[in-house]
């Protein structure tokens, strides 16, 4: 198995980063290319760009802002928000980036999935999952859907999906740690790699997540202290996750 | 004339491959022009999309057999990902499809771990990590490198092929590329 991957996730609305970024090392903080950049120096293993504005009207915005991240950027980085069609997937891959993350559109057409894996292969499609009660959300999390959590994220593998990013609405934004049992319960459930998102307050938290799973999304913890993740990196390693070693350069 | 062709076949993510190659003080193109192809210093064959796919273009717009061409000449050729897979024989992906043929050996599904196989690994006996993101694997007797097990590099006469992604992988990415521009 690969190591284990640490993914600080970006909000962007209308081009630019927007929540809780705290830094005054940064020229500019809402600038989603140099923020980008800083992660990539300092250690990050891949990134996710969320468009949370995501509007038919926005989606030259995003395309430029993923070209231009493309263009410094030399780990992996996946898009999320605003990728409805195989057409918009293509605009989101051509433009440089490795993944599109699927949300909403995927449950409201899962032949969606499908479409995009036969185009640039499995590895290029996450479907993203925002669960609680046991079952999706839609809505940034707001709205209860009658999907089953569970067997959702087995449909989206099965249906061509090559990573599911499970976002437990209830440790969302908290800080308290992650849903491990959620976790576990989806990671056991299928058989690609899942990221587990919603929680991260601490290196033990992120270590704990990563005992049971491969991947873990990043925000709040990232975003008040870029500087900090090598620091961050050290400590979840000296918990006894084993992440790539890298030379960082902030 | 280019120092890098990065070759045009509808799918690929060429925009990375050329980015990294900037960052490395090296002008690009992507191309599928045959003559283009054989007069370049290096060509790259880039990685993302399917195989069938893939090889319907190669082989429609004569890119394959310029690239047998090439090989057969002992000009310098770079596989990344599906653009290493693509190199050998056969492979199982979309039901199976011919490749080009450049070396022998053959692609089948992963049957070990999470797959797609997602993420950061050492390649033996290189060391460094790299990134990896695939379903599919190369088994061939001109492999020299691996990764826990798997076939990661294959190299024969002007070509080398990885199967991890170069413009993906950091400063490591980037040292390998640099390596591929100046052989020893």
């Amino acid at each position: 198995m690969p190591l284990a991957r640490l993914i600080p996730c970006l909000d962007v609305a209308h081009g630019r980063v927007v929540k809780g970024v705290n830094f005054v090392g940064l020229r500019d903080v809402g600038d989603p290319v140099e923020l980008a950049k800083f992660y990539s120096d300092g250690g990050a293993d891949e990134l996710v760009f969320l468009d949370i504005a995501a509007t038919p009207e926005e989606s030259a915005t995003m395309t430029s802002v993923v070209a231009d991240v493309a263009d410094v950027l030399e780990i992996p980085f996946t898009v999320g928000g605003g990728v409805r069609s195989v057409e918009d997937a293509i605009r989101i891959i051509e433009s440089g980036a490795d993944r599109v993350s699927l949300n909403s559109a995927a449950l409201a057409d899962p032949g969606l999935i499908t479409a995009i894996a036969r185009r640039f292969g499995s590895q290029a499609v996450v479907v993203a999952i925002d669960a609680g009660d046991g079952v999706v959300h839609t809505h940034g999390g707001r709205v209860a859907t009658t999907t089953r959590t569970i067997p959702w994220a087995v449909e989206a593998a099965s249906r061509g999906a090559g990573e599911i990013l499970l976002t437990s609405i209830a440790h969302d934004g908290l800080r308290g740690g992650f849903d491990l049992e959620l976790t576990a319960a989806v990671r056991d459930a299928v058989s690609v790699p899942v990221i587990a998102s919603g929680g991260a307050g601490s290196a033990a938290h992120v270590a704990d997540v990563l005992r049971i799973t491969d991947a873990a999304l990043i925000a709040s913890i990232v975003h008040e202290n870029p500087a900090g993740l090598p620091g961050l990196r050290r400590e979840i390693q000296e918990l006894g996750i084993e992440l790539r070693p890298v030379k960082e350069l902030i | 004339m280019s120092d890098v062709v990065v070759v045009e076949y509808g799918a690929g993510n060429t925009r990375s491959v050329r980015a990294a190659f900037t960052h490395l003080g090296v002008t690009s193109v992507v191309s599928s022009d045959l003559a283009t192809i054989a007069n370049a210093e290096l060509v790259v064959l880039p990685g993302v999309g399917s195989a069938r796919s893939a090889m319907e273009h190669l082989e429609s717009t004569g890119a394959a057999q310029a690239l047998r061409d090439r090989f057969e000449s002992g000009d310098p050729i770079l596989g990344i990902c599906l653009g290493m897979q693509l190199a050998l024989e056969h492979s199982d992906e979309d039901g199976g499809v011919d490749g080009i043929g450049l070396l022998s050996g053959s692609v089948h599904l992963l049957t070990e771990g999470r797959v797609p196989r997602l993420g950061w690994a050492p390649v033996e006996p290189w060391g460094d990590a790299y990134y990896f993101a695939h379903s599919y694997a190369a088994h061939s007797p001109d492999a020299v490198a691996s990764s826990e097990g798997v076939t990661v590099a294959i190299e024969r006469g002007a070509f080398l092929g990885v199967q991890f992604h170069p413009e993906k992988s950091g400063t490591a990415g980037l040292a390998f590329l640099e390596r591929c521009l100046s052989p020893a």
